[in-house]
């Protein structure tokens, strides 16, 4: 007699076999033959479920590439990425450089960033809480030596691609404008409101949102460029936490 | 640590914000799920902080994987302990199932067999998730679509031997009970009659999906549907011996509009408020 296969040992075939065609050894049912349609209860809800989780997490890339080979394409990267922990909102950092190195995508080169772009959304819809202060809050003797901590929920993004241009081409109600051939930039973030924003804006104002970013004083900054294009964005959607004179803690 | 009111509540989802905002009180109590709330910040914290302030609030688990062969996630443990020292539910569940398996997380409920070694197993887990919480949880009967050629104990023997173990209560899903029986081909009533009763804080409702297998209906769990009528008939029956207890409408994906909801909440009601009239004690 065969000893009983360790709890352990089960659960791995019950899970390999979510993989493969044949369900796993081990199993019971009234009817034997009946065991596989069985098993493809749970075989299609695990990967139904996650497919569908993937495509509310990058729904421009399923409409650029369409729902057939989103589906092919997302089995793939589940067997190969599958979540990491129960946290779903987390899952799917990784799929944009899936998407750079995917053969089926290679026609497709913005594909990743256009990804990218949608992760940043997702991450500025759950980032930390935090206040905003008022417009009043620049307007102090001394604004060159001033520092800026921004919104937790800001996300500067960059693309070699013409990748915001796209992402705004795929939203209800746009109008198709020619593509320029890139880059393009773009602020992702939260306003008060928990609107998730994705405001173009271009290089210049880009280098001083990205020294902002790390800390530097607004004189340091406007050396890049005129600050006043970036500072009207964040004030505007309220993407300042903090304006403070000395170092950022 | 105060309870779920012996009321109906329902599964709350964002798109009835406002519907449930506008209705204040008359719900008895909101079920989230834990794992929506684990981010940081944004929509789903300050919509529940607003929920909480009018609602009893009943935190349910998907991800723990209380029945699997691993060790539980003691990172996943902290965030529900964090999320619980926020919002103060007044109840905690979680699921007789298996979600994750090496570095992945599954996102669904599957099957573990019902042997010495996995009560062990389970039981040891239920320890930790109440030592960890600092409460007791309650524990959710499967839906199952396969059952394991090793199993030694009945399902219901092997809740009962987990709450004698651990003192953990349980959440009694009237659904899952019918279409575990109805796959399996045994008889709702037998199971529900030697299910530890006296253990049940919470009741789960929900509908299924019917697929056709040659031996006979297959039910899928599928939480998209009304509940079927004999789940109804089941509900009322348990509750004629339980008396009244807290009963949730589970309604996760097609989610109709809020009033189809709310007529759902209300036939829960009714039953439970006929319960009430011939338990005067136990209302």
């Amino acid at each position: 007699m065969q000893p009983e296969p360790s709890h352990a040992a089960l659960q791995a075939r019950f899970h390999a076999a979510l993989w493969q065609p044949d369900p796993p050894r081990g199993l019971a049912a009234v009817a034997q033959d009946e065991l596989a349609q069985r098993f493809a209860v749970y075989r299609n809800n695990v990967q139904h479920s996650l497919t569908r989780a993937l495509a509310a997490r990058f729904p421009v890339v399923e409409q650029i590439v369409g729902a057939a080979f989103f589906t092919a394409m997302a089995r793939v990267f589940i067997a190969a990425s599958p979540p990491a922990d129960p946290v779903m909102l987390r899952w799917g950092g990784v799929l944009p450089a899936f998407l750079d190195g995917f053969p089926p995508a290679a026609q497709l080169p913005y594909l990743g960033d256009v990804a990218r772009l949608e992760y940043a959304r997702g991450r500025a819809c759950h980032a930390a809480d935090a206040p905003s202060v008022a417009p009043e809050a620049l307007n102090v003797p001394g604004l060159e030596d001033l520092r800026l901590r921004l919104h937790p929920s800001v996300h500067l993004f960059a693309s070699p691609h013409p990748a915001v241009q796209i992402w705004q081409a795929h939203q209800p109600g746009s109008t198709r404008a020619p593509l320029r051939a890139g880059p393009n930039h773009a602020v992702i973030a939260r306003a008060p409101d928990f609107a998730v924003v994705v405001e173009p804006v271009d290089a210049a104002s880009f280098a001083v949102l990205s020294m902002l970013s790390k800390g530097a004083t607004l004189g340091h900054a406007a050396s890049q460029a005129d600050p006043t294009p970036a500072l009207t964005l964040l004030l505007r959607y309220g993407l300042i936490s903090d304006a403070l004179t000395g170092d950022i803690q | 640590m105060t309870q779920l009111p012996a009321t109906t509540g329902l599964g709350f989802k964002a798109e009835h914000f406002r519907d449930i905002m506008a209705a204040r009180g008359a719900l008895g109590f909101l079920e989230v799920h834990a794992e929506n709330y684990m981010g940081e910040g944004g929509v789903p914290h300050a919509m529940l902080a607003a929920l909480r302030e009018d609602h009893a609030l009943s935190l349910h688990g998907v991800g723990l994987s209380i029945g699997g062969a691993e060790a539980l996630d003691r990172d996943h443990l902290a965030r529900l302990r964090v999320l619980i020292d926020r919002y103060r539910p007044e109840s905690f569940s979680e699921h007789l199932a298996w979600s994750s398996h090496g570095a992945a997380w599954l996102n669904d409920l599957l099957p573990l067999p019902y042997t010495d070694e996995t009560l062990a197993r389970v039981c040891a887990h239920v320890d930790q998730v109440q030592e960890t919480l600092g409460r007791r949880m309650l524990l959710e009967n499967p839906a199952t679509y396969v059952t394991f050629e090793c199993s030694t104990w009945t399902e219901t023997d092997f809740l009962a031997e987990i709450v004698r173990r651990t003192g953990c209560g349980l959440l009694l899903d009237v659904n899952n009970v019918f279409v575990s029986a109805t796959n399996h081909r045994y008889c709702p009533r037998a199971y529900l009659s030697s299910f530890p009763r006296h253990a049940v804080a919470e009741i789960h409702l929900a509908g299924h999906d019917t697929e056709e297998l040659p031996s006979g209906p297959l039910l899928i769990d599928s939480h998209g549907a009304p509940v079927a009528d004999p789940v109804w008939t089941l509900y009322a029956e348990v509750l004629a011996q339980t008396g009244p207890l807290p009963t949730l409408i589970e309604w996760d994906t097609d989610v109709p509009e809020f009033e189809v909801l709310l007529g759902e909440a209300a036939r829960a009601t009714a039953l439970l408020d006929a319960v009430k009239q011939g338990h005067p004690d136990a209302a």
